[in-house]
């Protein structure tokens, strides 16, 4: 592999431009890649921030900090940015960087569009956040916006929300399309779909997914702004609309989305188990078949969001049989990576580490999320801290400790220097003690009958929430401890070798680290 | 010998005088309650069983997970294994799963059977949202509104703001109660008038949205009089932590007697609703 990556010396290989010009109209994969991760890691902290805010104010009973308009914008607020702001980008980020090196490709099929799409997510955010410091406030209707609350009752500045929201979809409309060319057209000569790592796997399913679903909440909407703006009335029961429609709509979009959030990590979480198990990953075809019939699933149970909507009893009993079906592919995957893991010989870096947590932490959330697709059992769960704890669950232990494993795991290759190994293990185990102290006793506040986004609560809550707000705040501050392990790794470090790690596999691994600035210009082939 | 076993009884009683000693605190509620409904009894006996399935899979994925950290480690010079498939154990793990889903379904569906049906009722309430209140209204038999009220938070906003010490039921009290009879069916109609709220009773396993331009349906039959306690579920607005629900459960004669006193007369036409509400 390395006669191919020396044979281009003499062509009009360049390296990136001088300055911010290099990042304002760079087509690079890399670079891409590297902004799309780094705006994911200021939303991260940006909506971090706001989750901090939300967990001081319940540290106690009794409004203490903000006032209930200001905490339902934080609510709001911090749901949207680390929904579309944080663990989006981040997976985008990583495809950027990886699925180009991963199927021997010298770049992303549609590299302007590539660097349109970014560019559009800083001005689309910009306009969200500002919203905050407009005499309405911002958006304090929650992440799930239903109607009329955000129609009717919205602050002024829902129309900024809107056009926000629109760009970021179109952003990750113009990310799926792209993705979807570079992995059907690019891959190397021999790559065929089946031999495809499960990471290029999982985005090419997910930006499917993608291509389906965000129209459908530019839909929802635009009908918001007609509603709001020109005297239409969608979803006002006063015109004759129907709240129960946003909801449908909403949520048509939304389980997909939130599979959009966790495929990519399934993909990442395989290629570490059996980089660190130095075993090959177990039961290849059924984690893609898993894969696809997940996708296919999320299409078509999104009411068991809306169990106390009043649908009538079939349809209850369709969205709750067809949710339950959900963990007989979701069990296939946990189970393949367990029998990865088995026998293997295994040593435990920070990636390892936080791909086992993945995998024991996803599936209490995969557990919590079986619990609640029981339908009467749901109208004690439904809107309650048990939800709450069940969705962190499985997007902050599930999808975010995924991409700090991922951003772990090819640090090295993008950088070209180790990083620094006791640091990064200090910051997976607070990350996981605060992740477990903040969330689990969630499920206690739930099931005792706590509501979910509200700013102050009966006495009977309090023990419970003292120690969310703690682990919040223990979760919270070893991510700037992150940050320097960053800085320092792309600084200064250890200078990592081609592999990077003993059983690595894959064509990333076969170019020096740092990967140069073009790779695979010649195509390698696959056996 | 002796000795020893008078040790060990001291020290069971000075546990047990430090266990009855501990500051008497509201109880610690970690679990979905039982409820005072035949169904909310049935919802959580459902609850129970799903959750002790779920308890046994983890321990069999997580011990195994376990195990193969412990035993399969490099540093103690395991060697990797190079199986990666086995057709046989990948469908076994799909089919069992398949029939454990059933197994739960099965009595799911049959408690979501019986929560839908609303037929059969003794007595219409109907529930109306608003930001940030409810109002109750009681409707005969034809659902013409009878005696109807608002329900507002009663706690002082001295406690809210810290300036007051706050009380037992702090945020889960109203000035007016929505009173129902015990061994009644009743039948609740929700609707909402400008924001959808929802309408959370935990100790009836009911939680049913309110949301304007619908009437949704629910129905409870509470064998045993008390004050039951919930909450607005929907984010609904700024107040939406503020708008409590509290329904206190009597028994039928004083129910009678309370709903005479709302109509505020003894005329011949509401004593007879009070008759068919009542029976």
């Amino acid at each position: 592999m390395s006669a191919v990556i020396d044979a281009h010396h003499d062509d009009h290989d360049h390296g990136p431009a001088k300055g911010i010009t290099r990042w304002l109209y760079t087509t690079n994969h890399k670079d891409i890649g590297s902004m799309y991760l780094w705006f994911s890691f200021i939303m991260l902290l940006v909506g971090g921030v706001m989750a901090l805010i939300i967990r001081a104010e319940l540290f106690q009973p009794g409004l203490q900090f903000v006032d209930p308009a200001l905490f339902n914008q934080m609510t709001t607020n911090h749901g949207l940015i680390m929904v579309f702001g944080a663990i989006m980008p981040a997976f985008v980020g990583l495809a950027n960087w990886m699925i180009p090196m991963m199927i021997g490709a010298p770049d992303m099929a549609l590299p302007r569009m590539n660097n349109l799409s970014f560019w559009i997510l800083p001005f689309a955010f910009t306009m969200l956040i500002s919203t905050l410091f407009m005499e309405s406030g911002g958006p304090n209707f929650g992440w799930t916006f239903y109607a009329p609350l955000s129609t009717t009752y919205a602050p002024e500045s829902v129309t900024y929300f809107i056009f926000a929201v629109h760009l970021a979809g179109a952003s990750s409309i113009m990310g799926a399309i792209n993705i979807i060319a570079t992995i059907l057209n690019m891959r190397a000569p021999g790559m065929t779909l089946m031999k495809m790592p499960m990471f290029v796997w999982a985005w090419l399913i997910t930006a499917y997914l993608l291509i389906a679903v965000m129209p459908v909440l530019a839909g929802a909407v635009t009908m918001m702004l007609f509603d709001i703006h020109f005297g239409t009335s969608f979803f006002d029961a006063a015109g004759g609309g129907d709240p129960v429609l946003f909801q449908h709509v909403f949520w048509f979009f939304g389980h997909p989305k939130v599979y959009i959030m966790i495929l990519p990590a399934f993909g990442i979480v395989s290629h570490i188990i059996s980089t660190f198990a130095r075993k090959p990953l177990f039961g290849y075809d059924s984690m893609v078949y898993a894969t696809s019939s997940i996708a296919f699933l999320s299409f078509i149970v999104w009411a068991h969001h809306m169990f106390t909507v009043g649908m009538p009893l079939a349809g209850e009993l369709f969205f709750m049989y067809a949710t339950m079906l959900i963990a007989v592919p979701t069990g296939v995957k946990v189970f393949n990576w367990v029998s990865t893991m088995w026998r293997g010989s295994m040593t435990f870096e920070t990636p390892m580490l936080f791909a086992l947590a993945f995998v024991f932490l996803f599936t209490i959330g995969g557990f919590s999320g079986l619990m609640l697709a029981i339908a009467p059992a749901d109208f004690q769960y439904h809107d309650t801290y048990f939800v709450v704890a069940h969705f962190h669950y499985v997007l902050v232990s599930g999808a975010l400790f995924s991409i700090f494993g991922a951003v772990y795991f090819w640090l090295p290759k993008w950088t070209g220097h180790m990083y620094n190994e006791s640091l990064g293990k200090l910051h997976f185990w607070l990350s996981f003690i605060g992740v477990n102290l903040a969330f689990f006793p969630m499920h206690f506040s739930g099931l005792a009958g706590m509501p979910r986004r509200i700013p102050d609560y009966a006495l009977q809550f309090a023990d419970f929430n003292a120690w969310s707000t703690v682990g919040a705040f223990v979760f919270g501050l070893p991510q700037l401890l992150f940050l320097w392990i960053l800085v320092q790794v792309i600084r200064t470090g250890k200078q990592a070798t081609a592999e990077v790690w003993e059983g690595a596999e894959g064509l990333e691994w076969t170019v020096p680290s740092p990967a140069p600035y073009h790779t695979f210009a010649t195509p390698p082939v696959v056996r | 010998m002796m000795s020893k076993s008078r040790y060990l009884a001291q020290a069971a009683a000075a546990i047990a005088a430090m266990v009855m000693t501990m500051p008497v605190r509201a109880a610690l509620e970690y679990n979905m309650p039982v409820g005072v409904t035949d169904v909310s009894r049935q919802v959580h006996d459902l609850h129970m069983i799903i959750f002790w399935i779920c308890v046994a899979i983890g321990v069999v994925v997580f011990g195994a997970m376990l195990v193969s950290m412990i035993m399969h480690r490099k540093s103690i010079g395991h060697e990797p294994a190079t199986f990666h498939e086995s057709t046989k154990v990948e469908i076994l793990w799909t089919i069992v799963p398949l029939f454990i889903l059933v197994a739960m379904a099965i009595p799911a569906t049959r408690v979501l059977v019986e929560i839908y049906d609303t037929g059969g009722e003794d007595m219409v309430v109907e529930v109306r949202g608003y930001q940030w209140k409810w109002e109750y209204k009681y409707l005969d038999a034809s659902l013409n509104e009878q005696v109807s009220f608002f329900s507002n938070l009663a706690t002082s906003r001295a406690e809210i703001t810290n300036q007051t010490t706050k009380n037992e039921n702090y945020l889960l009290e109203v000035d007016n109660e929505l009173v129902i009879p015990a061994n009644t069916k009743v039948r609740f109609l929700l609707t909402a008038n400008d924001v959808i709220h929802s309408w959370w009773v935990p100790d009836f396993a009911i939680k049913k949205d309110a949301i304007p331009g619908f009437v949704n349906e629910a129905w409870t039959y509470v064998e045993e009089p008390g004050i039951y306690r919930g909450q607005c579920t929907e984010l609904c607005g700024k107040d939406h932590g503020f708008m409590p629900i509290v329904v206190r459960v009597v028994p039928k004669e004083e129910f009678q007697q309370w709903y005479a006193a709302q109509l505020g007369t003894d005329s011949g036409d509401e004593a007879l609703a009070v008759a068919q509400l009542a029976q």
